[in-house]
Formats: C-alpha cells, sequence, structure tokens
C-alpha cells in the first residue's frame, strides 16, 4: 500500500490536472461560440452559391460540352482526398473519427483497384495517415499560424486542389470533415467535391429562367473554382466549431475523471490515516497494559 | 407602389449587407456597369473589380468590391463577393495597400490574359479611388 507522503503527492498532481482540463474547457467553450457563430454566418454563402450553381446547370444547353469541374473527367480512376484535421490534440475522438472514416474509404478505393492521393489539411491528420498512407500524400498543409478558419486559407487549399485538376492529376475529389451537429455530436462527413454531385443538394431549381451575362459556360466555368473555395471553407468552419466542441466535452469529461479520482485517493489517503492512528493507539495502549 | 427592391450582400464569413430599401444598385459586370431597378429580368452574371452603388432612402453607400457573383431574382438581388470594403471606411494608406499588391500582381509575368485584364481593371478602379 502506498504510504501517506505518496498519497498525498498523487491527490495533489490529480487536482492539478483537473485545474489544467478545466481551463481547457473553458477556453474551449468561448471558442466554440465564436467558431459556431461563424460557421452559422458562413452559411448562406455557401447555400447561395449552392443555388446559383444549380440554376445554372439546370439551364445548360448541352451537358457534352459542361466544364469538366461539373461534369468530371469521364473516368473514376483517380481519387483525391482531402482530409481535413485539427493542428492541435487533446479534443476527444475528433481527429480519429475522421481518420477513420477516411481510411475505410481508402481500403475501399484501394480494393477497387484505383489510385489514391490524399492532401492532408491540419497536422494531426498527417500524422496520423503518414504510418499507413505515406507513400499516397502528395500534399500536407497546416494552417498553425492563423486563429480562426479564414476564407483566405480555403482559398489556398482551392487553388490547390483546382491546379491539380487542371494537369490532370485526378479524377474524383473528396473531402473529409466532421460535421458540427451539437456539443457532443459531430459527424464525420465524406463530401465529393469534384465532380460537383448535384443529386446532395435539394433540387429546388425553379422554373424561371435567368439572363446570362456572359452565357452559361462562361459564368459556370469562373464559378466552379470559387465554389470549391467555398465548399473547402464550409468544412473548414464546421470543422474548427467541431473541433472545440469535441475539446470541450472532452474536457468536460476528463475534469470529471479527475474529480471522482480524488474522491476515491482521499477516501484511501483517510482510511490509511485512520489506520495509521488506530495501530499507533493500539501499541501504545499495549504497551500501557504490560506495565 | 414603391419601387424598392431588397439587396443582400453575402462573403464568406458572413451576411455583410442586408437592406430591403434599395431603389437601385450599380454594379461593375464583367460586360461593363449594369444598372439595377426593380422588376429587372432574372439575371446571374459576374463581377469584375469596381464600385458597386447602392442607391436607398436611407442613403447611398458604395462599395468597393473585387470579385463575385450577382443574381438577381423575384426583386431580391444578392451578391457573393470573398473581398469587399465599405469605401467609406477605408483610408488612404488601404487603398494604398491594395493598389500596390494589385501593381505587384499584374508585374508578374505567368499569369493569362484573363487575369491580366481584371488586374488592371483592378489597377484602375484603385487609381480613381486614390
Amino acid at each position: 500500500m502506498a504510504s501517506l507522503d505518496d498519497l498525498k503527492k498523487r491527490i495533489a498532481s490529480v487536482k492539478s490536472t483537473q485545474k489544467i482540463t478545466k481551463a481547457m474547457k473553458m477556453v474551449a467553450a468561448a471558442k466554440l461560440r465564436k467558431a459556431q457563430e461563424s460557421a452559422e454566418k458562413g452559411r448562406p454563402y455557401s447555400e447561395k452559391m449552392n443555388n446559383v450553381i444549380l440554376n445554372l446547370s439546370s439551364g445548360i444547353s448541352d451537358k457534352e460540352n459542361a466544364p469538366k469541374l461539373l461534369s468530371g473527367t469521364g473516368n473514376d480512376k483517380v481519387h483525391l482526398c482531402v482530409v481535413m484535421t485539427s493542428d492541435r490534440g487533446l479534443c476527444g475522438g475528433f481527429n480519429s473519427n475522421i481518420i477513420k472514416k477516411a481510411k475505410s474509404y481508402f481500403s475501399k478505393i484501394l480494393s477497387e483497384g484505383k489510385e489514391l492521393k490524399i492532401i492532408t489539411v491540419g497536422s494531426k491528420g498527417n500524422d496520423q495517415l503518414k504510418r499507413m498512407y505515406g507513400d499516397k500524400i502528395v500534399e500536407n498543409i497546416s494552417f498553425k499560424e492563423s486563429k480562426n478558419a479564414n476564407y483566405f486559407d480555403a482559398d489556398k487549399v482551392g487553388k490547390i486542389v483546382i491546379d491539380k485538376f487542371e494537369s490532370s492529376e485526378f479524377d474524383i475529389c473528396t473531402i473529409f470533415y466532421n460535421q458540427f451537429k451539437n456539443v457532443i455530436t459531430q459527424i464525420p462527413q465524406a463530401q465529393q467535391i469534384i465532380p460537383l454531385n448535384s443529386e446532395d443538394s435539394e433540387e429546388n431549381t425553379s422554373e424561371e429562367s435567368y439572363e446570362f451575362e456572359p452565357d452559361e459556360d462562361e459564368i459556370l466555368s469562373n464559378l466552379l473554382p470559387k465554389n470549391i473555395s467555398t465548399q473547402i471553407f464550409k468544412a473548414m468552419l464546421e470543422n474548427s466549431a467541431s473541433e472545440q466542441g469535441s475539446r470541450m466535452s472532452a474536457m468536460d469529461n476528463a475534469t470529471r475523471n479527475a474529480g471522482e479520482m480524488v474522491d476515491k485517493l482521499t477516501i484511501q489517503y483517510n482510511r490509511s490515516r485512520q489506520a495509521a492512528i488506530t495501530k499507533e493507539l493500539i501499541e501504545i495502549i499495549s504497551g500501557a497494559e504490560s506495565l | 407602389m414603391s419601387e424598392e427592391f431588397k439587396i443582400e450582400i453575402v462573403n464568406p464569413e458572413k451576411s455583410f449587407l442586408v437592406k430591403d430599401d434599395v431603389s437601385e444598385v450599380v454594379v461593375p459586370a464583367y460586360e461593363g456597369e449594369m444598372g439595377i431597378l426593380k422588376d429587372h429580368i432574372s439575371i446571374i452574371s459576374f463581377l469584375k473589380p469596381g464600385i458597386v452603388k447602392i442607391l436607398s432612402k436611407s442613403g447611398n453607400e458604395s462599395y468597393y468590391i473585387e470579385d463575385g457573383i450577382v443574381e438577381f431574382k423575384n426583386n431580391n438581388l444578392s451578391i457573393l463577393t470573398s473581398s469587399i470594403f465599405n469605401i467609406a471606411d477605408m483610408d488612404k494608406s488601404k487603398k494604398q495597400d491594395l493598389l500596390k499588391q494589385a501593381e505587384e500582381e499584374s508585374g508578374k509575368e505567368e499569369i493569362n490574359d484573363q487575369s491580366r485584364y481584371l488586374i488592371d481593371q483592378k489597377i484602375e478602379v484603385l487609381k480613381t479611388l486614390n
């Protein structure tokens, strides 16, 4: 059995860990509010963008000549996966959920004999994937310096993806991220962004025809790259809200566990203190009796 | 009957501006400036760098915009843009910065004709602002 001194030390160390996790929880809660807000604020843009593209693509007369970003290259040999994770740990299952989702997708693709390329956004994803799929990772992007998800960063990722598409390095692009549902639930998502999967979005195209200036094709070919960045940005916003939510609940759990541990250790400490006192008393009494 | 319609400007981070008493909006569409009044035909177009003028009852405003898409439908005008600045809020140094950036970009050689055209537009607009 541990000595009284050891127990005291352990209690103190657990208590200070608890303090840290509590502080992290508070920070995550504050950040979560901000991230959630910006995720909500960012929604109109991506929704509007989607609507415009839907309207446009339904108005396109000949599907044959539609921009490749919309219709695809016609092949599905090379898959590019953009796996978006956080740069920091201690956020529960946040990163591993995305990785799990991504890995099952990877093995599906590889078993179909297709080629796989990976872009990781965020250093945690890179750390976890590099062991198994190190040779498949073509790019690793991390935005450690930027505090909040911003469009500029998303645009950078979008540009890389589009550059690769234009130099025909891949046929299909899928992004992986966590969709924020609430603080305890985040749903890992796989979303195909190239070619645009119009089945996913709700059909609310109006009958009304639009005037286009210049023509549809030109607008579309201008709009689609922007849409890629927008989708990535949306994923980043969702991800950062999810990350904070996940961290908050993880830290909440950790704080609670630490509290339980402190209670248990305190009881153990008190018991052994009591035992020591009793032992001493018995010694004194039996010593006195023998006189 | 009022001659007003609704405008919404959104950028990726937030809904930038919402107004529902707008009487006229002038946008720098790709093929030239375009004035939009109530009951305009539904239109989608994209924007080149320029100035968006909003005329409304509650005062006129102008914004400097670098790119974007404009959609008008059922008397709802939406402008989607990734970079927009209120001209009234822009001070001299901000304008100078933007101009310098644009000029640096146009100095590069590997850009294609279309983006060069857009950058030239940008420089021109910024020069008039300065």
